[in-house]
């Protein structure tokens, strides 16, 4: 199918970029990669007024070191992400899971802040920003502002984001010595979306797990901290059976959806073993 | 209608475009390059791509005017003077195809995987390969003839061409 008709700007920089949000008002969407959006246009699923196109804006693809944490540029494409030495050696989880996106040419042009911005449950990097909670800043004429990751997913799709802000970039705060991460996928084929998945970080010390964090992809209409879990796995010498009994935990508070790939029982036991999974894994033992 | 100016297989093309015009119909329809297939049309299958500056992309996914000012590689564009790209001829001789609709993709994407990886495994290449879905072959002949380009490329330029030429003599 083809797209309906839509104008099409192509910022040169973020002032000009916020300009144009600002001018085409409510309707108007942002293009980064095009690999989420695109298939919308196309099914029709979405129908714009206006593309503001920021593939051209390179101060957006930055990585750069901010002392205790990273700051990820908005506009990064995953292929750039997965190889990125800082991203690797400070916050090894956005790695792992950015690998775990759809295909390589989807990754040569997705981008880690499209990902965000599009706000699907079912994608895998909303759930490793609530993981790490990772801030989200965001620019419009109006200014800047900074939302933290446990507020910018609001529910299905839809981010906390004015229709005339644009993500520029987030910051994640480095995972210290004593940190482990996973991310657990379970999906059919590589460009299916998750049936459900589980990014999860732990600080171990001294045969115990001192901090926990772990979040839910596809258990509801936004990623979800799996909070019941890191209470009861925090201050438990690491064990086998700490972590089955913290797995148990996984879906307290969840709403898993039921559609063609699983129902909600399923994906209710599905975060339950994984969860088990990751933080075995997390926590390497 | 924007303007826009893409290298495609060497030559350049400066043309106005609907913003809403996909890069594979754009390939196919203006230029004529209908050796890049419309497959699934929603980015799952892989028959589509093609290379931009030189990284794999699927056509059916990138607007014509995110291409402007890039240089496109379409399967036309490969091999020089007519000779097949190491890839095609691997293709050819382990029989990796059936219906063939697949294999525009699957040429590109293998070449992609090759430039970062010249020597590939068997799982390493599954893996690559994961965006393209080819429902004949079952990949078995798919994984060969990556294989076997692999080993045809990391051979030195000069040795391939003596080997050339000794098969082209009757």
């Amino acid at each position: 199918m083809i797209s309906a008709t839509f104008a099409y700007v192509r910022p040169g920089s973020v002032d000009e970029a916020v300009s144009a949000l600002a001018d085409a008002g409510e309707d108007a969407k942002v293009l980064a990669g095009g690999q989420s959006l695109t298939p919308l246009l196309r099914l029709r699923l979405a129908y714009p007024d206006a593309l503001v196109d920021v593939g051209r804006i390179d101060e957006l693809r930055e990585i750069r070191d901010e002392g205790d944490a990273v700051r990820i540029g908005a506009m990064a494409t995953h292929h750039q992400v997965l190889r990125d030495p800082l991203v690797n050696e400070h916050l090894p989880l956005i790695a792992q899971a950015t690998a775990t996106v759809a295909d390589p040419a989807v990754r040569h042009r997705g981008t880690f802040g499209g990902s965000l911005a599009h706000a699907d449950p079912a994608g895998d990097l909303p759930a490793v920003a609530l993981a790490l909670d990772a801030v989200l800043v965001a620019r419009s004429v109006r200014g800047e502002r900074e939302i933290p990751a446990a507020d910018f997913f609001v529910d299905w799709m839809t981010s906390a984001l004015e229709p005339d802000e644009l993500l520029t970039a987030i910051r994640v705060p480095k995972l210290g010595p004593g940190w482990g991460s996973h991310y657990w996928k379970f999906h059919r084929t590589a460009q299916a979306w998750a049936i459900v998945g589980v990014a999860c970080a732990v600080r171990r010390e001294r045969g115990a797990i001192e901090d926990a964090r772990v979040a839910l992809t596809n258990m509801g209409p936004r990623p979800v901290r799996a909070r019941a879990v890191e209470r009861f796995i925090e201050g438990r010498s690491v064990s086998e059976d700490a972590f089955r009994s913290a797995g148990a935990h996984a879906a307290e508070g969840t709403e898993p959806p039921g559609d063609l790939h699983g129902s909600p029982e399923y994906r209710t036991h599905l975060a339950k073993v994984l969860t088990t999974r990751a933080l075995t894994a997390a926590a390497a033992v | 209608m924007p303007p826009i100016r893409v290298e495609v297989d060497g030559a350049t093309y400066e043309d106005d475009v609907e913003p809403r015009l996909l890069l594979v119909h754009y390939l196919r329809d203006r230029l004529g390059k209908v050796g890049t297939p419309v497959g699934c049309d929603t980015g799952n299958c892989g028959a589509c791509t093609v290379l931009m500056d030189g990284l794999s992309v699927k056509s059916c996914s990138v607007l014509a005017v995110q291409a402007d000012g890039h240089d496109v590689t379409t399967v036309e564009g490969l091999g020089a003077g007519g000779a097949e790209h190491p890839m095609q001829r691997a293709f050819h001789e382990e029989h990796a195809l059936q219906c063939g609709y697949c294999t525009p993709g699957m040429i590109m994407a293998s070449i992609d995987l090759l430039r970062e990886n010249a020597d590939p495994s068997e799982a390493e290449i599954r893996d690559g390969l994961e965006g393209n879905l080819c429902r004949c072959t079952g990949y078995q002949n798919i994984v060969r003839a990556v294989r076997r380009a692999a080993g045809e490329m990391r051979r030195p330029a000069e040795e391939r061409a003596t080997a050339e030429e000794r098969e082209a003599t009757p």
